[in-house]
């Protein structure tokens, strides 16, 4: 009988045996990557390496979208002949994690032509290696000038460094150096092994995000504890996720018009987006919903009082914010300035394997909501918001329709919960996890597709951690997006991304 | 025209008018209170079950440099440890952020403390940089919305500057990893004395959560004189905005 060549796990639901994931020859392996990847309707969610005595344990988690499973296989190779052919010249999208393994263990993948540092881990391969020997790309050239910034910023935003190759004002190449703020998450995982701490920990891989952090970590523990959650609770995750949205997609509106100077949609949305996290502290008693989200209950079930304070509110900021976005998107000065302004096309989008809003904006349907449903969207069908024309102002719109979309979402998931039998479980801490398994966890956070993978060992201990923010997709999209563009258009292009740096280090 | 007088008639005033009065919501989670009356086996359950050793386990305080606020303890104790939605938990003193079983006053900055030539130079105008050295990004946007359109810090002359070169003092946020050590260091250094240093949120004043990772360097904070701690996971801006005016003495 043929050996199986993959295993089929799907989102938000039951843990795989560690043995069933079948380990492949690398000439298998390379060939099954391709084959897969060639489809549009699928795309790499994690590619990465794991260590156990004298061997690299190499996973590949692939999404099919159009079947709603991951499939999964793995490679394992000698630490002594650490040399593999890279699959990034017939698969680009593959660079970011063959640039990880790189870093992360010294694995040589030939024929890969950017094989640079992603984040300069503490425990990285070569500890020589420090951030300020980043090799950046570079043109010799009489005509052309370097521009670089950071990675202290003028703003408050976190650190990060551009290097820009310009020809006068036109950007001929950006190159992004990341890392300034690794703090060691993924490692802390499994040295912090304290429930609660894995639940701080979550939350604070992107403040940004927390709620779409905690519940990826919620629902992994969940999956690996043989955790059922109620319906009741599942709902009022949705709503706290979409909140997250909502308060995120309002908060960049306002950040947009700042770059292009428009002051007045710059503060109503400002104090817009103050309304949305105002509620969201009302329900759990902080502005970003960290607490809100714990495996097995929760510390703050939804309540009337909850409930028609988010209805209040929605219906007022609502209706502010598309009065006022109708006016925005209707500004000759800002149309002009947003119009048009750092494409990203869709065969760069599939070919980066970008994610999300930015994938979304470039007419792809990656909306994991839809395609890989977790918590109530399983039975909830979510109306994924595609534009095609990839620039800011397609970036822009993005948010207005998803805050639209949103609203709509949470007045009807209200209705639905309305129908349901409450459990006020408290969250559980003293779980068990099912031993030798693998179990992977998505969800679409505002930004994208968070993933969360945890392998446990023969004792059911977390053995290793990996943490997937979209950004790590979506950071090169930036980078080819501002090619060809004016320099002064760079912080425009940037905040119509709003990518996340801390995801991305880790 | 007519869409933009809509627009603005809907916006009205939103302007925070007392930044030392406003309330905030009932579960904010603030200065915790801890009943005089703990006994020495429920301190030892909470100080075991906090993820981040925030509570002594042998006198049951609380140290808010530490504590990420998740409540947990609370949760545990409901009767003996409630955290109040006080927001006004900024200090000079690293030890004013201890809070002692039975006690309910307020935190204060101690005036002794505070270094003359603070309030000399820089009541009237103030101007910070801000650092983030592996910050997750919510203290970030908590002091970004200190200068919205909501609170309005600018109004007393203090706000956030693009250059270190035009600023005051330093507000660092995050736990400082080690990639960020030297950036933090030359961004210090660039700003002319006297300067202050403002570490914001819990990750910054012990690391919080990501104390004792190997990825992090704290030395900066081991070798400067700190004038003001503000704690919180993350901060709130109203935290941060009393604590800077208790510094300069603004009323």
């Amino acid at each position: 009988m043929d050996q199986k060549l993959y295993m089929e796990i799907k989102n938000n639901s039951l843990p795989l045996d560690l043995k069933e994931i079948p380990v492949l020859k690398y000439e298998v392996f390379y060939d099954q990557v391709l084959a897969f990847l060639k489809d549009e309707g699928k795309h790499c969610i994690a590619y990465y390496g794991v260590e156990s005595a004298g061997n690299l344990k190499l996973y590949c988690c692939i999404a099919d979208d159009n079947n709603n499973i991951v499939v999964l296989f793995a490679h394992e190779l000698n630490k002594d002949h650490l040399v593999l052919k890279s699959l990034t010249p017939e698969c680009v999208q593959l660079h970011i994690f063959e640039r990880e393994i790189h870093e992360n263990f010294g694995v040589e993948f030939e024929g890969h032509t950017w094989l640079k540092p992603v984040r300069y881990p503490y425990n990285r391969k070569n500890r020589s290696e420090i951030i300020n020997s980043y090799p950046f790309y570079n043109i010799e050239s009489e005509e052309l000038h370097e521009v670089g910034v950071g990675p202290v910023h003028a703003g408050i935003i976190e650190p990060g460094h551009f290097r820009f190759i310009c020809n006068g004002e036109k950007v001929l190449h950006l190159e992004i150096q990341l890392g300034y703020q690794h703090r060691g998450i993924e490692e802390l995982f499994i040295t912090k092994c304290n429930a609660l701490q894995r639940c701080i920990l979550s939350e604070s891989i992107a403040g940004d995000t927390s709620i779409g952090h905690s519940l990826a970590h919620s629902q992994l523990i969940e999956s690996l504890a043989g955790i059922q959650v109620s319906e009741a609770l599942q709902i009022e995750r949705c709503i706290a996720l979409e909140m997250e949205r909502l308060a995120i997609h309002i908060g960049d509106t306002s950040a947009l018009c700042g770059d292009v100077a428009y002051q007045l949609g710059q503060v109503v949305c400002e104090a817009l987006r103050t309304t949305i996290i105002n509620t969201t502290q009302f329900w759990c008693g902080n502005r970003f919903g960290k607490g809100l989200i714990r495996p097995g209950g929760s510390n703050y079930p939804l309540n009337n009082d909850v409930v028609n304070e988010i209805l209040r509110v929605l219906d007022d900021t609502g209706r502010r914010f598309f009065e006022v976005t109708d006016l925005i998107y209707s500004l000759p000065s800002v149309l002009g300035r947003f119009d048009d302004i750092g494409i990203l096309t869709r065969q760069q989008a599939l070919s980066l394997g970008a994610v999300g809003m930015t994938a979304r904006t470039s007419g792809i349907l990656r909306d994991i909501r839809k395609t890989h449903p977790f918590q109530y969207y399983k039975n909830y069908l979510v109306r994924p918001v595609i534009l095609e024309t990839g620039d800011v102002l397609a970036r822009g719109m993005e948010r207005v329709l998803e805050v639209h979309e949103s609203v709509k979402i949470i007045h009807e998931l209200i209705e639905i919960w309305q129908q349901k039998i409450k459990d006020f479980r408290k969250p559980v801490y003293d779980y068990n996890l099912k031993p030798d398994n693998f179990a992977i966890s998505m969800v679409e956070g505002w930004r994208g597709e968070i993933c969360h993978i945890a392998i446990t060992d023969n004792s059911g201990n977390i053995a290793h951690y990996k943490v997937k923010d979209p950004s790590m997709h979506n950071w090169m999209a930036l980078a080819l997006a501002v090619r060809n563009q004016e320099i002064s258009d760079f912080p425009i292009c940037n905040k119509s991304f709003n990518l996340s740096y801390c995801g991305n280090d880790l | 025209m007519f869409k933009e007088i809509k627009v603005l008639k809907s916006h009205g005033i939103q302007y925070v008018k007392n930044l030392r009065m406003q309330p905030v919501s009932a579960l904010f989670r603030g200065r915790p209170v801890i009943s005089g009356d703990i006994t020495k086996d429920e301190i030892k359950t909470v100080s075991f079950a906090c993820p981040v050793m925030a509570i002594d386990g042998k006198s049951g305080s609380i140290d808010m440099g530490r504590c990420v606020f998740c409540k947990e303890c609370s949760f545990l104790l409901p009767d003996k440890i409630r955290f109040t939605n006080d927001y006004r938990i900024s200090s000079n003193v690293r030890e004013a952020l201890i809070i002692k079983p039975g006690s309910e006053n307020p935190v204060q900055l101690d005036e002794n403390r505070i270094r003359k030539e603070i309030r000399r130079l820089f009541k009237s105008a103030l101007k910070l940089r801000q650092v983030s050295a592996g910050g997750d990004n919510s203290c970030e946007m908590e002091l970004v919305a200190t200068g919205n359109v909501n609170f309005d810090f600018g109004r007393y002359g203090i706000e956030f500057v693009a250059s270190p070169r035009h600023a005051d003092g330093i507000v660092i946020t995050g736990p400082i990893s080690e990639n960020m050590a030297e950036p933090l260091d030359i961004t210090y250094n660039a700003i002319p004395s006297p300067k202050i240093i403002i570490l914001a949120g819990t990750d910054a004043i012990s690391g919080g959560i990501f104390d004792g990772s190997p990825a992090l360097d704290r030395r900066f904070i081991e070798q400067n004189h700190i004038d003001l701690f503000v704690p919180g996971n993350p901060l709130n801006p109203l935290t941060f905005i009393n604590g800077v005016m208790d510094l300069l003495g603004i009323k």
